[in-house]
């Protein structure tokens, strides 16, 4: 904890004091980490001849290429690795095997189809880009959401948080060979997935956070779900740290490995629990707070040293913080409306179509047509998972965005790769990715 | 950097710089500045781009979460631009964030068809690396100064920026069989 | 020992030979017991590309357990695997690698396009998604949902275990050359030069 001193001169505030050297991440030649080569280069370099066997060995450099379709790059990511010997020096991530055209899609799209589009984004927190396209949405509508819907968006979030780590447990301890993890973590998820499917009517991109709030209140009997959840949970996370967290061979595997300072992570605009692994302490949900997180109690969790574990230890605790947050919201829930009672822009419930022609007219409008959005340009911004993620949306008065922009984590915390692999072994890669936690379907969009 | 009330927002009328045009509303670092839902927004011209950023850095602003492009072709009459700001085809639009006061800006600035070249944040910040190369990609502004100026998203081989408001979705059009008659 | 449970005395087979070859012998076809093989041991390869890939390892994982049909499995290397399950949207710069990956599994191999975006495009209908995946490859089972259920996912691979295991899939495959109608073209020029060993 620093101290009053520190606090006082700090210029990011508290929490915030250390911040290494960053000079590695502006280079731009040769030294640099990050291998500015493009793919046509690439291949004319595979094409040609090898070096010949003369000379130090250790001067000669060849590129690997791993993926796109390899099962440790965590979906559809490619690298090109320029290595030597087993060390990796310079790395580039190529990306955009799995670019959708979402961004365009969602100009086509009214403002009620547009969570279908961005739920799809990041797949594996869906809620969050739903939360954040829908905040854009009201922002520029100047809705104000009712509290229950802003609570049942806060237990979703959480919830989805807690799912979404739990992935990451998953899968990073798959990676560095701890294959029964794999099959723990979906264990726990599936019951997190199960009261979604309770609440949204579906297991993943569901479609629920809607710009005005929620698609449907939260069923008769969720607090004995949401309960069971909260007791089932905790010690099978205890469990975990007895398969992992002590365990020396992980340890070794992840302690050290990829390594940033704090400078480098704010240079490069990472967000989310790389940047938290580094000891510097910023959560949007704290900060900036949004939905009601002012009025529950959490920890940020940091980490020490920037390294793998950290990352992994960070998610873990996080998901124990995320519980802790549920518990209080099954307190703390308000009730009244589960979504704003504009008639302009919220559907009216199907059983007054039959009644009011009123009712049936705004039915046909807001769902063929679609409701118009006052002109204007936002952003607003979540805390995923995996860092920030924030909407931009351009309104020109219509009823579909003019133009949307997804800030995704995720495509951005992956120039942190080339950092984090440089020196170190190809196996100490594939931690490093799995340490990233990157979703493909958020990288390009 | 400890001072964040230097060279920051000043409600003063119209300080006279370079620019042809005189702003004639409140200014932030020498640049026009208006307000959106409680955001600050900066109208940088583009040659004043990376010098306006650069005095934002100074001031505190220490992460630049996003950077995008916005074409505006299909809605030429935008009304949020302050008095003095020639609007153009292309908007590039850099958020900045400031993690000791919690403050967002935005900085837009307008980037003409004819001429569609920003200069490149990557020495104020290199996590616009990848931004900039997708807003290349999809959209076709250029960055002088880029260290790797290349498609990101797309194959390295297309043509075109697919996000330009004047190319088409790219839609198959659907057949539907008639539907099989009710039992 | 020469009692069986529930089949008794059997010390008169050994003792029979070859005359009780009418009574003592039960025959099938090889064929049977390789198509249902194959159907009991379809190993997947790993292609999940976006959501759907969360529901295929979903199916892989404890609740769902793909181990039951022998297909817990999933392969890194095409060359092992039988099955190749296209989780996901195909975007245009992944079409080439998929019809590559797929031209690397040995036959008999099939295809479950597995979702909306895999089998038609799904709800992105742009430029950047390829309309369905049997543009690239023969599909033989599709399976729909956004994403499908593990329940579907698993339907999905029982109604191909069926096809297999009654021959219609190996038919099928034969009459239409393939599936997609797609000519390989054997080119004119000799393969790869060979590596002459210790050479580099």
């Amino acid at each position: 904890m620093s101290d009053v001193a520190e606090q006082a001169t700090s210029p990011m505030g508290p929490g915030r004091t250390y911040l290494g050297p960053s000079e590695r991440v502006y280079r731009r030649d040769d030294t640099s980490a990050v291998l500015r080569l493009s793919e046509a280069e690439a291949a004319v370099l595979a094409g040609g001849p090898d070096d010949p066997p003369t000379g130090d060995i250790a001067d000669q450099r060849m590129i690997l290429n791993m993926g796109p379709s390899h099962p440790s790059t965590h979906g559809v990511l490619r690298l090109m690795l320029e290595m030597e010997g087993e060390a990796i020096r310079r790395s580039k991530a190529v990306i955009g095997y799995l670019h959708t055209g979402m961004e365009k899609t969602a100009e086509d799209l009214t403002y009620l189809q547009g969570p279908t589009n961005v739920t799809r984004m990041d797949y594996a927190a869906p809620l969050f880009s739903e939360l954040a396209f829908s905040m854009a949405v009201e922002q520029l509508l100047g809705l104000e959401v009712p509290p229950r819907a802003t609570w049942i968006r806060m237990l979703m979030c959480e919830l989805n948080r807690v799912s979404s780590h739990l992935l990451f447990q998953a899968t990073n301890g798959m990676d560095l060979g701890a294959v029964s993890m794999m099959i723990y973590g979906w264990r726990e998820r599936e019951e997190v997935l199960r009261f979604f499917e309770k609440v949204t009517g579906l297991r993943m991109n569901h479609n629920y956070i809607r710009p005005g709030g929620v698609a449907a209140d939260l069923p008769d009997g969720w607090q004995a779900d949401v309960r069971r959840l909260l007791e089932l949970i905790p010690p099978r996370l205890d469990e975990y740290d007895t398969l992992l967290t002590g365990q020396p061979i992980f340890r070794g595997r992840l302690q050290g490995v990829g390594v940033i300072t704090p400078a480098e992570a704010l240079a490069l605009s990472t967000t989310g629990p790389i940047l938290r692994s580094t000891g510097y302490a910023w959560d949007l949900r704290r900060d900036q707070p949004y939905l009601a997180y002012d009025e529950v109690e959490f920890d940020v969790i940091v980490g020490t040293r920037g390294d793998s574990f950290d990352r992994y230890a960070i998610r873990q605790n996080e998901i124990r913080e995320s519980l802790r947050i549920v518990e209080q919201i099954l307190d703390l829930m308000p009730a009244g409306d589960y979504r704003v009672q504009d008639k302009k822009v919220t559907p009216p419930p199907r059983a007054r179509i039959d009644e009011s022609m009123e009712a049936l007219i705004h039915h046909f409008k807001i769902f063929t047509e679609g409701f118009h959005v006052p002109q204007g340009e936002t952003y607003a911004a979540v805390e995923s998972p995996r860092g920030e993620l924030g909407c931009y949306l351009v309104s020109d008065g219509g009823p579909k965005p003019y133009r949307m922009h997804i800030r995704g984590p995720s495509f951005v915390n992956l120039q942190t790769l080339p950092h984090l692999m440089e020196g170190g072994l190809i196996a100490d890669g594939v931690a490093v990715i799995s340490s990233v936690d990157p979703i493909m379907g958020e990288v390009d969009r | 950097m400890t001072d964040p009330a230097a060279g920051g927002p000043d409600v003063a009328p119209s300080s006279p710089d370079d620019t042809a045009a005189e702003p004639a509303g409140p200014t932030a670092w020498g640049v026009p500045v208006t307000e959106a839902f409680g955001q600050m927004v900066l109208h940088p011209p583009v040659d004043r781009w990376f010098e306006t950023v650069a005095a934002c850095r100074d001031d505190g602003y220490v992460m630049a979460i996003d950077l995008t492009a916005v074409d505006y072709s299909a809605h030429p009459g935008r009304t949020d631009l302050p008095g003095g700001v020639r609007p153009e085809r292309f908007e590039v639009v850099a958020s900045l964030l400031s993690h000791a006061t919690g403050e967002r800006v935005r900085l837009r600035t307008q980037v003409p068809e004819s001429d569609p070249e920003v200069a490149s944040l990557f020495d104020l910040y290199p996590g616009t690396e990848a931004m900039e190369r997708e807003a290349w990609d999809l959209m076709g502004v250029s960055f002088s100064g880029h260290p790797d100026h290349t498609r990101i998203l797309m194959p390295e081989d297309w043509e075109g920026h697919p996000l330009r408001r004047d190319v088409s979705m790219g839609r198959i059009p659907v057949q539907f069989r008639d539907a099989p008659p009710a039992r | 020992m020469a009692r069986l449970p529930l089949i008794g005395d059997v010390s008169h087979v050994m003792s029979d030979g070859l005359e009780g070859l009418d009574h003592n012998f039960v025959t099938a076809r090889i064929e049977d017991l390789v198509k249902w093989s194959r159907a009991r041991s379809c190993w997947p390869a790993t292609f999940g590309l976006a959501c759907c890939a969360l529901e295929m390892m979903a199916t892989g994982a404890a609740h769902y357990d793909l181990a039951r049909y022998g297909m817990e499995v999933f392969r890194a290397s095409p060359r092992q695997a039988d099955l190749m399950i296209v989780a996901g949207r195909v975007s245009q710069k992944m079409a080439p690698i998929l019809r590559q990956i797929y031209d690397q599994m040995m036959e008999p191999k099939w295809v479950i396009s597995m979702g909306v975006c895999a089998s038609t495009g799904g709800m992105f209908n742009n430029y950047a998604i390829v309309q369905g995946v049997d543009q690239v490859v023969p599909v033989d089972v599709y399976a729909p949902g956004c994403p499908p259920a593990p329940e579907t996912l698993m339907h999905a691979i029982l109604t191909l275990h069926d096809n297999i295991q009654s021959g219609e899939l190996t038919r099928r495959r034969k009459a239409s050359n393939g599936g997609a109608g797609i000519q390989v073209q054997v080119p004119d020029t000799p393969g790869e030069q060979p590596v002459e060993l210790g050479s580099r």
